[in-house]
């Protein structure tokens, strides 16, 4: 029996046109319970958080620092301070590249990242290692569509201070075992950096059983609001981590001449931090745990199980990825011999399919594909079969228009 | 508006066996563009004879409208001056204009007639995601043109 959560589409106002959204990889939409929160707040809560001294200052704090605990609660970190909010991934990445990663690599250190990044996972540590003198070394994808473990382990050595590795591609949809990853990381003192944007959304996380030091995840992948974002950093990783971004917010005394930093978290919040998008992340918290992430997992793979069914039909198609469900999310990239994916983007957008077409900022891992771009189809708790449907009859449209298999 | 409109039979024979392909033994001007958005690459290199464009070759990676917008670029430039190209490089532009109020000066009794093959894409313009896509290979044309002669 499949996993039907066909009745939460009802939820998201933007998808009663009937559009067949496949692209909440890049972004998801937004369910209304998330959208009312947002507005019952900004109309009776607002103000800014921490330091006022009034009533609406001091609810404002309250629920920005609950929205706090609920996501150290969701990904179960034992210390609500361990959770930092930032604008999003990409500046969770960058936090911990400059913020750690200047003070800790130098000449003849190494950083380890790997093949399939997403290019905020592996450009903050191009721009450090330049900086810092360390070499940037990475861990290749193996013909399977997987990190070549053994090579990782070959790779590890003393010299190597940080592993950068992603939770779940935005590609291929596989999920590298960062447990694994990270258990042998730490036995070379190396720390790890988990970029999970595609992987909180979409999968029940634990940051104790995932074993890595630092996880960088989007409110707005997880049907929260854009603008918001976490690091979660355990505390001793954070504790030897400098402050990214200075100014307001994260000191406790300055002088003209110097400053010392707040505590944790507040050292890494510089400036007014995105409190009515904590307030709707809080939400979308609230509407995924309803759901239950297990069932989240569950439908997605199953989506895509059966998306994989159907497009091994589909003449000249070709999946970019792995074709079995085995660990692995909802993601799910393809081309087309003769038809690029651009072109078939706007083919699909003719029949009412968004999909992403693109490098999708992972050129190294389009080289290593051999493909310049590829149209990628991604599925979250609102897609049903339906849109499945529509995919598959878009890309037959597309093979028609230019003749594939003909 | 269909997408046959957009993918006419004309613009699908460039996509497929685009014209002028390749590399010049010794080019007097090249220019690589890429669009960092989708990734389409272009790369152009020009023979000139004075003014006048006597060769011309491409390379590239990428969809239908950028790759045979390129080709048939190619064909449209060969053996034109300076001057001339300039000007049905304007005669592109307009078409691939937004504002319907531009006067492409296209003739719809006689296709082709002014612009020839490149007047298959006019039905880009109803896509705007992918004018730029029809207008990677001329914004490179352009860095060719205006880098001169390499040595």
């Amino acid at each position: 029996m499949p996993t039907d959560l066909s009745h939460l589409k009802a939820d998201f106002p933007i998808l009663s046109n009937g559009v067949h959204f496949l692209d909440s990889g890049a972004s998801s939409q937004k369910p209304i319970p998330v959208l009312e929160a947002m507005d019952r707040f900004a109309r009776t809560s607002y103000a800014n958080v921490h330091r006022g001294a009034y009533q609406l200052s001091v609810a404002s704090t309250d629920a920005y620092e609950a929205a706090r605990e609920r996501v150290a609660q969701f990904i179960g970190a034992t210390d609500p301070r361990e959770v930092i909010f930032t604008r999003g991934t990409t500046t969770s990445l960058n936090m911990v590249a400059f913020g750690w990663g200047l003070e800790h690599l130098g000449p003849g250190d190494r950083i380890l990242a790997t093949e399939i990044e997403h290019h905020a996972n592996l450009v903050p540590w191009q721009m450090v290692a330049k900086r810092t003198g360390a070499t940037l070394d990475h861990v290749p994808m193996s013909d399977d569509f997987r990190l070549d473990l053994a090579a990782y382990e070959q790779k590890l050595g003393p010299d190597v201070k940080v592993v950068a590795v992603t939770g779940m591609s935005n590609v291929l949809g596989t999920m590298p075992p960062v447990r694994q990853i990270s258990d042998l990381a730490h036995r070379h003192g190396a720390r790890v950096v988990v970029d999970a944007a595609q992987l909180v959304p979409h999968s029940a996380v634990n940051v104790q059983e995932l074993g890595a030091d630092f996880v960088a995840f989007s409110s707005h992948k997880m049907l929260g609001p854009t603008g918001i974002g976490i690091l979660w950093g355990a505390m001793d990783a954070l504790e030897e981590t400098e402050p990214f971004e200075g100014g307001g917010e994260m000191i406790s005394d300055v002088t003209l001449h110097d400053a010392t930093w707040a505590e944790i978290p507040h050292r890494f919040e510089a400036g007014t931090p995105p409190i009515i998008e904590a307030v709707g992340l809080h939400a979308a918290i609230d509407y995924l745990d309803s759901i239950g992430m297990d069932q989240v997992l569950q439908h997605d793979r199953e989506l895509a199980g059966i998306a994989l069914d159907r497009l091994g039909d589909v003449p000249g198609l070709h999946i970019q990825g792995p074709d079995d469900l085995i660990d692995r999310g909802g993601v799910v990239s393809m081309t087309m011999d003769g038809v690029h994916a651009h072109d078939l983007a706007t083919i699909l957008d003719e029949q009412g399919v968004a999909v992403r077409s693109g490098h999708h900022c992972a050129k190294p891992l389009m080289r290593r594909l051999g493909v310049g771009a590829t149209a990628r189809a991604s599925f979250y708790v609102y897609n049903t079969e339906e849109d499945i449907d529509a995919l598959i009859g878009g890309l037959r449209r597309a093979g028609e228009l230019f003749g594939v298999g003909s | 508006m269909s997408l046959e409109d957009l993918y006419r039979e004309v613009i699908l024979d460039h996509y497929r066996n685009p014209r002028n392909q390749g590399r010049l033994e010794s080019p007097d001007a090249v220019a690589e563009g890429v669009n960092p958005l989708c990734g389409d690459e272009i790369t152009i290199e020009l023979n000139f004879d004075g003014d006048r464009v006597t060769e011309v070759a491409i390379e590239g990676q990428g969809c239908s409208i950028s790759q045979s917008s390129s080709s048939m670029m190619t064909e449209a430039i060969k053996g034109k001056s300076r001057a001339e190209i300039e000007t049905l490089t304007g005669q592109f532009r307009d078409m691939m204009s937004l504002d319907g109020e531009v006067e492409i000066g296209l003739d719809p009794e006689r296709p082709g007639a002014v612009l020839g093959d490149l007047e298959a894409l006019q039905g880009v313009r109803k896509y705007p995601v992918r004018i730029k896509c029809a207008s990677l290979g001329w914004n490179v044309l352009q860095d060719a043109l205006d880098g001169g002669t390499r040595t």
